[in-house]
C-alpha cells in the first residue's frame, strides 16, 4: 500500500452530536483530515468521504458512527484500496450511556483514539488467487457417496470416486424393499441403487476406483494428494475438496444375547431381514418353514446407555416396511412389533399410517421380558405391552432385532459409547522428561490424514465426524473434507441423499472461494492469511495444537508449516503464539496491543476502569442490542473486538495491567458440550489460556482476578450490565490497580 | 456459461437464507424474495434452539453478515412473488414489492415511533402486544429499519413521524412496485405457519386464555418478548407454576394435520427446560402419544427425563376447562398406568404443528405441491426445488442440510442451460 491518509468522519446525528462535544472528539483524534456532518449515511455524506478519497488521497477512513453492523452498504469502500473502520458511538457509546457527562465524552474518545489506532495499524490484504485443483473425492460409494458424485458432476465438477468394496451400492444394494421416498409416502418401494450405479458408472467426470483404500491424503483444500491402494497397487492423485461418505455399520447383535441373538437360529437383525426377503419368501433360518409370525424388536440395543445410547432414527420406519413385506409375502403371516416409541416423524406418519390400517400388523409399546425356543425352533417372546398393560407371550417363527445404526468411523474394537474425546483412538502412557504422562493415540480409519492433530475426523459424540452447529450442519473442523450421510449421523437414503447433494455444494463452495484466496465459513470471503515470523519461532507447539481447524502441521523440529487454504482466519494461533510471530495484514498483536496503549488511563477514580476483549459475533451485536433499546451501563468500560476470543494474546492482558487499567473482561461465547463458538474452540481456548495467566499477573504482583472470562449469548444483551456491574464491584474490592500513573 | 441468471429463492427464512447464501458462496448470483419486512422467518421468533438451547439469533447474524458482504444476493423484503412464466434456465417472476412506506434513508433511530400515535397488535408476539403503527419489526430485525403498517397508520393526516424524522426517510406515498427477474431455478423456502388451534375446539385456545400455543410460548420466554422473558399466564399475570403440554395438537390427527410435524416433540422439551430454568419451583406435564426424539436427540430426551419435576404421560388429550380461579384443566387418558387423568395447571401450551404456508398462501401453480400444501420433488417441473419446511416438517437443521443440497440443485439448473 502507498502511504497512508487518515480521514476521519463524525457523523452527528442519531443522538451523538447532542450527547457528545464534537469539537473535543475532533481534537482527541488528531488527524489530518477529521470532519463532521450531520447525516452521514446519506449520499451527500458519504460523498464527503469519497471526495476525500479521489482529492485528498484518503485512503484510511475511519467512520465515527453507527454500529458497523448497520449501513454496510453505505460505507462501502473496496477493501482491497482502503482501510475502513467503524468507530461505533452510537449504540456503544451515546445509546447506552448519559448525554454530556465527562464519562461519556472520555469513551467517545477513547473509541476515536482506538479506530484510528486500528486503522493505522492495518493494510488491505492482498488476495491470493491460484488455480486449484477443482476435483471432487467421495469417499464410500454407498448411496451417500453414488449421490454425491453424481450431483458435484451435474455441476460440472470432475469426481473420484472410492469405495473399498468390489462393489458399489453400499447397504442399499442389500435392501429387499425400500422405505417410500414420495407423496403420498405409503407404499414401498424397489431399491433404484442400480440406476443409481449406472448413473454414476456412465458419467464421463466421474472415475471409479473399487476395492481401493486410502493410503494417505497430504496437504490442503485445492491441492490434496490422495495415495490410493487397488489390490495392492499405489497410485497418487491430487483432488481439491473431499466429501466424506463411509457411512454406517449394523450394531453387533451378539451383544445382544438376552434378545436370543446367536443363541436361536430365527432371531435375526433388521439387516439380516433384508438379505433373508431378498432370496425370495420369508422362511425360517432355522428349517426354511415359511414364517406365519414376525416379532419386531425396536430399540435392539438403541436408547440404552449400555449399548448404542442414540436413537437410530429409521429403525421404526424399516420395521414397518418389513412388517409390510411379511404380509406381502404371506398374506396369512402376523407381523408384531413392539415399541418404546414409534418414531415415523414428518410424512412418514402416512407410512404408519398404512402399516396401522394392516389388520395383520399389531403394533404395541412394550418391554421385552423374554425369549425362549420351544422344541421345533418356535420362539415365545413375553411382552409387557404397556398398552393393554398385561404380560402377553408372542409365537414367532422369527424375531427381527432391529438393531441400529453406528458410523463407520468407529472401528470393530471400540464401543460407541465409550469413545475418547475428539479423536477416536486409546489411551497410552508415554514416559517423558516430565514423568510418565497418558495420551491419546488416534486411530486411523479411513481417511489416514496427513494432519498433525491426528489421522482423521474429530468426532462430537458417539463417533458422529459432525458439526455441532444447528445452522451450519456442514462445517466439520477440517476445511475442505465434508460428511455427509449415515458417517454423520444416523439417517435414511432419502435424507442421506439430500445430505450428498448439501455436501457436494460446499465441495464445490470451499474451491470457489479458496480459489479466490477467500476464507469459507464462518468468515466466508476474508481475503487475508496468518503470516508467520519463523525466524523467531521457538517451537513450543502451542499454534499447531491449539488450531480448531488443524490447519497447521510441523516440521521434526516442531516448527509450523503452514497450509493457508485449511485456514479459517479466527486468529487462534495469534493468540497461541507466545513470540508474537502470528499476525494478519488488517489484525494483529501489535494492533491491539497499541489500541490498549491509546486508552486514557483515568489517573484516579472511584469506579475501576475496564478493558473489555469481545468477540465480534455475539457479544459485539450484544452490546448492540443493548443501545438499541437503551440499555445503560457503565461507562468506564472499554470494549475491543476480536474475530473470536481465541486471538487472545496473553501479552494484552500485561499490556492492560502495566498501563493502569483494573481489570480485564473477555466477553465470547459459550464453550464446552454446547459450544456456540463459531469457531469451535477458541473461546475455550481463550478459557484455558487464561488459565496460564497466572503466570503473568504474579509477575506484575496483581491477583488473578483482574482479568475474567464470561460466556454471553448473542440474545442476552439484557444481562449486560449486571455483568459488567459486577465486576466493577468485585474489582472495588481489590483495589486500583497500583501500576496506575506509571 | 454464458450470462449468468439469477437463482431465485421465495422466502427469507432459515432455508431461504441458506440456500441463497450457500449458492452465492459459490459463485452464483441468488435473489430472495421475502413476504415479511425482515429475513430470518419464523426462527427469528424463537427463543433457542434444541437441542443446543442456543440463540437463533446467533446463527442468523452469521448468515446475515454473509448476506452483507456478499454483493451476488439480492434481497426484497415485504415482497410477494405474482407470477412465473417461462421454463428451466429461463424463467420470468414478476415479484410485487410493497410500500414499507419509510425508504433506504432510516437510521432506524426510533424518533419516528416516539411519536407514532397510533398502534397495531404485534404479529411477531403473535398479538401479546403492541407496537407503534411504525414499527421495527423485532430487535434483531435485519435490514435493520423501520417500517409503517398501513392498516394501523393514520396516514398523511397525522403525520407525526414525517415531522420527527430528520432523515427524510418516511414517505406515506409510497407505491407498491412491481420487479421482474429473470431466473435460471427457483427454489421455494415459503416455510409454514403454526396450525390454527382455534379449530381444536377440545383445546379451548381462543376460548380459555391460559391456553397458548407453543410459538407463543417461545415469545413468552424470550428476554425481547411480551413479558420480558417472564413466564407469567396470560389471564392475569401469575407466574407460572404449573404447566401442561399438549402434544400433537393438530399433528397425526385425520382432522386436522395428517402428518406428524417432526419437531413439536423436541420443541416442548425444550419449553420446559425454559421454565424449569427461570422458575424453578415449576411442576411440568408433557401428554404425549409417542416421544419422538430421533437420532441424537436421543440424548436431550434423557437429559430433560432426568428431571424429576417434568413428567411425561402418555395419552392423547381429550379436552381442556378453565377452573374459576383460571387454572386450567386437561383431562386425558393415561395410556400407560391406566384410567383418566385430570391435571390443574396454571398454563397449558398447545404443540401446534407445522403447516405448510403454501396451503394457505398458495404458490404460482407452476410450483407443484401435494395435498397438504408441502411442494414435491418427484414430478416438479423442472428448474424449480424445495427448501426446508416447504418440502417437509423438519427441524432446523435438516431444513438447512437440505436447502444447501437444494442451492446445489439449482446451480445444476443454471450449468445445464
Amino acid at each position: 500500500m502507498s502511504e497512508s491518509k487518515l480521514g476521519v468522519y463524525i457523523c452527528t446525528d442519531c443522538g451523538i452530536g447532542e450527547s457528545l462535544n464534537i469539537e473535543e472528539l475532533q481534537k482527541a483524534a488528531k488527524a489530518p483530515i477529521c470532519r463532521t456532518h450531520p447525516f452521514l449515511c446519506s449520499q451527500e455524506g458519504v460523498q464527503v468521504i469519497r471526495d476525500d478519497i479521489n482529492n485528498e488521497g484518503v485512503n484510511k477512513i475511519v467512520i465515527a458512527a453507527c454500529s458497523q453492523r448497520v449501513n454496510y452498504d453505505v460505507f462501502d469502500f473496496d477493501p482491497l484500496k482502503y482501510v475502513t473502520e467503524r468507530v461505533n458511538l452510537r449504540e456503544h457509546v451515546v445509546w447506552s450511556h448519559p448525554p454530556n457527562t465527562d464519562e461519556t465524552q472520555a469513551m467517545a474518545e477513547d473509541y476515536i483514539r482506538l479506530g484510528i489506532t486500528r486503522a493505522n495499524k492495518s493494510e488491505p490484504p492482498e488476495p491470493k488467487i491460484t488455480d486449484l485443483n477443482k476435483t471432487i473425492l467421495v469417499v464410500g460409494g454407498g448411496v451417500t457417496g453414488l449421490t454425491a458424485a453424481v450431483e458435484a458432476a451435474k455441476a460440472g465438477s470432475d469426481v473420484v470416486l472410492v469405495e473399498k468394496e468390489a462393489e458399489l451400492g453400499g447397504w442399499t444394494r442389500k435392501m429387499y424393499k425400500v422405505l417410500p421416498k414420495k407423496a403420498p409416502f405409503t407404499d414401498l418401494e424397489k431399491p433404484d441403487i442400480d440406476s443409481r450405479i449406472a448413473e454414476a458408472e456412465g458419467n464421463e467426470k466421474i472415475k471409479i476406483y473399487k476395492s481401493t483404500t486410502i493410503k494417505k491424503i497430504a496437504g490442503e483444500p485445492g491441492m490434496y494428494e490422495v495415495t490410493v491402494d487397488t489390490d495392492g497397487t499405489e497410485e497418487t492423485f491430487t483432488v481439491g475438496a473431499i466429501i466424506y461418505a463411509i457411512g454406517w455399520k449394523p450394531y453387533d447383535a451378539s451383544k445382544l444375547d438376552s434378545l436370543g441373538y446367536g443363541k436361536f437360529k430365527n432371531v435375526i437383525t433388521n439387516v439380516e431381514m433384508e438379505e433373508l426377503a431378498s432370496k425370495g419368501g420369508i422362511s425360517r433360518p432355522s428349517d426354511g418353514k415359511p414364517a406365519q409370525s414376525v416379532v419386531f424388536i425396536q430399540c435392539a440395543g438403541q436408547r440404552d446407555e449400555a449399548h448404542v445410547p442414540y436413537c437410530s432414527a429409521v429403525c421404526c420406519n424399516v420395521s414397518l416396511k418389513q412388517a409390510m413385506y411379511v404380509r406381502e409375502s404371506n398374506p396369512e403371516a402376523g407381523a408384531y412389533i413392539i415399541y418404546k416409541d414409534m418414531r415415523t416423524p414428518g410424512l412418514y406418519e402416512n407410512f404408519y399410517k398404512a402399516a396401522q390400517d394392516d389388520e395383520g400388523i399389531f403394533l404395541a409399546k412394550g418391554e421385552i421380558l423374554g425369549i425362549t425356543e420351544e422344541a421345533g425352533g418356535t420362539l415365545l417372546v413375553e411382552v409387557n405391552n404397556q398398552l393393554l398393560d398385561k404380560k402377553v407371550t408372542i409365537k414367532a417363527d422369527i424375531v427381527v432385532l432391529a438393531t441400529g445404526m453406528l458410523t463407520n468411523m468407529i472401528p470393530d474394537e471400540y464401543e460407541v459409547n465409550n469413545l475418547t474425546p475428539e479423536y477416536i483412538g486409546t489411551i497410552v502412557k508415554k514416559e517423558t522428561s516430565d514423568g510418565i504422562i497418558e495420551e491419546l493415540e488416534p486411530v486411523p480409519i479411513s481417511l489416514n490424514l496427513a494432519y498433525r492433530q491426528g489421522p482423521e475426523m474429530p468426532h462430537l459424540k458417539y463417533g458422529f465426524p459432525d458439526s455441532h452447529f444447528i445452522c451450519f450442519p456442514y462445517e466439520t473442523r477440517r476445511t475442505g473434507i465434508y460428511a455427509a450421510g449415515a458417517v454423520r449421523h444416523p439417517m435414511d437414503a432419502l435424507q442421506a441423499s439430500a445430505d450428498a447433494a448439501g455436501a457436494a455444494l460446499k465441495a464445490i463452495q470451499c474451491l470457489e472461494l479458496t480459489s479466490q484466496g477467500k476464507a469459507v465459513h464462518p468468515r466466508a470471503g476474508d481475503q487475508t492469511f496468518p503470516e508467520f515470523r519463523l525466524e523467531s519461532c521457538t517451537q513450543c507447539r502451542r499454534c499447531t495444537v491449539e488450531c480448531p481447524f488443524g490447519v497447521l502441521d510441523e516440521d521434526e523440529k516442531g516448527t509450523p508449516q503452514e497450509h493457508p487454504y485449511r485456514c479459517r482466519r479466527c486468529g487462534t494461533c495469534m493468540g497461541a503464539c507466545p513470540q508474537r510471530i502470528i499476525n494478519f495484514k488488517n489484525y494483529s498483536i501489535d494492533m491491539i496491543s497499541s489500541m490498549i496503549k491509546t486508552v486514557e488511563v483515568p489517573d484516579e477514580d472511584e469506579e475501576p476502569f475496564i478493558l473489555g476483549l469481545i468477540c465480534e459475533n455475539d457479544a459485539y451485536p450484544a452490546l448492540d442490542l443493548a443501545g438499541q433499546n437503551r440499555i445503560q451501563y457503565s461507562p468506564n468500560f472499554r470494549f475491543i473486538s476480536l474475530r473470536c476470543l481465541g486471538g487472545t494474546n496473553l501479552v494484552w492482558i500485561a499490556d492492560a495491567l502495566s498501563k493502569g487499567i483494573d481489570g480485564i473482561i473477555l466477553i465470547g461465547c459459550k464453550f464446552g458440550d454446547d459450544y456456540q463458538c463459531h469457531f469451535v474452540k477458541g473461546s475455550q481456548m481463550a478459557n484455558e489460556r487464561l488459565g496460564k495467566v497466572q503466570e503473568t499477573l504474579d509477575r506484575l504482583m496483581l491477583e488473578a482476578d483482574r482479568v475474567q472470562q464470561v460466556q454471553l449469548a448473542i440474545n442476552e444483551w439484557d444481562k449486560l450490565p449486571q455483568i459488567l456491574d459486577e465486576f466493577s464491584e468485585a474489582l472495588k474490592e481489590l483495589g486500583p490497580n497500583p501500576y496506575k500513573g506509571f | 456459461m454464458g450470462e449468468q441468471k439469477s437463482i431465485l429463492v421465495i422466502g427469507g427464512g432459515i432455508s431461504g437464507i441458506t440456500t441463497a447464501v450457500e449458492a452465492a458462496e459459490a459463485g452464483y448470483e441468488t435473489t430472495i424474495v421475502e413476504k415479511r419486512p425482515y429475513l430470518g422467518g419464523r426462527v427469528a421468533q424463537l427463543f433457542k434452539y434444541f437441542p443446543k438451547l442456543c440463540p437463533p439469533y446467533c446463527g442468523l447474524e452469521i448468515n446475515f453478515r454473509r448476506i452483507k458482504q456478499n454483493p451476488k444476493i439480492k434481497f426484497y423484503t415485504l415482497s410477494e412473488v405474482e407470477s412465473i412464466s417461462g421454463a428451466e434456465g429461463d424463467f420470468k417472476v414478476n415479484v410485487r414489492v410493497n410500500p414499507k412506506y419509510v425508504n433506504e434513508k432510516c437510521t432506524a433511530c426510533g424518533k419516528c415511533a416516539e411519536v407514532c400515535p397510533a398502534e397495531r397488535p404485534n404479529d411477531f408476539n403473535f398479538g401479546m402486544d403492541t407496537t407503534k403503527a411504525i414499527y421495527r419489526p423485532h430487535d434483531m430485525a435485519f435490514p435493520a429499519r423501520y417500517v409503517i403498517d398501513e392498516q394501523a397508520c393514520k396516514g398523511s393526516a397525522c403525520a407525526e413521524c414525517v415531522k420527527a424524522c430528520k432523515f427524510g426517510a418516511i414517505d406515506l406515498d409510497m407505491k407498491p412496485a412491481t420487479v421482474e427477474v429473470n431466473a435460471g431455478s427457483i427454489v421455494a423456502a415459503t416455510g409454514w405457519n403454526p396450525y390454527d388451534a382455534t379449530r381444536m375446539e377440545n383445546l379451548g385456545f381462543g376460548r380459555i386464555k391460559n391456553v397458548i400455543t407453543n410459538m407463543m410460548m417461545e415469545r413468552l420466554s424470550a428476554p425481547n418478548g411480551p413479558t420480558g422473558g417472564k413466564i407469567q399466564r396470560p389471564s392475569d399475570g401469575k407466574e407460572v407454576q404449573s404447566i401442561a403440554f399438549v402434544q400433537c395438537a393438530g399433528s397425526r390427527d385425520e382432522n386436522h394435520l395428517p402428518y406428524c410435524s417432526a419437531i413439536c416433540c423436541m420443541a416442548s422439551m425444550k419449553q420446559a427446560t425454559y421454565i424449569r430454568e427461570k422458575n424453578p419451583d415449576s411442576q411440568v406435564y408433557i401428554f404425549y402419544i409417542d416421544l419422538r426424539a430421533p437420532g441424537k436427540y436421543e440424548d436431550f430426551l434423557r437429559k430433560v427425563q432426568s428431571d424429576e419435576k417434568v413428567e411425561m404421560i402418555k395419552g392423547k388429550v381429550a379436552k381442556i376447562e378453565e377452573d374459576a380461579d383460571g387454572g386450567v384443566v386437561v383431562t386425558a387418558e393415561d395410556v400407560v398406568g391406566g384410567g383418566k387423568i385430570h391435571q390443574k395447571v396454571d398454563m397449558v401450551v398447545l404443540a401446534a404443528g407445522m403447516e405448510a404456508a403454501a396451503k394457505a398462501n398458495g404458490l404460482p401453480p407452476v410450483i407443484k405441491t401435494e395435498e397438504s400444501g408441502f411442494v414435491v420433488s418427484e414430478g416438479q417441473t423442472a428448474g424449480i426445488y424445495a427448501a426446508g419446511v416447504a418440502g417437509r416438517p423438519n427441524d432446523v437443521t435438516n431444513s438447512v442440510q437440505g436447502a444447501t443440497g437444494a442451492a446445489l440443485k439449482s446451480i445444476q439448473s443454471l450449468v445445464r442451460r
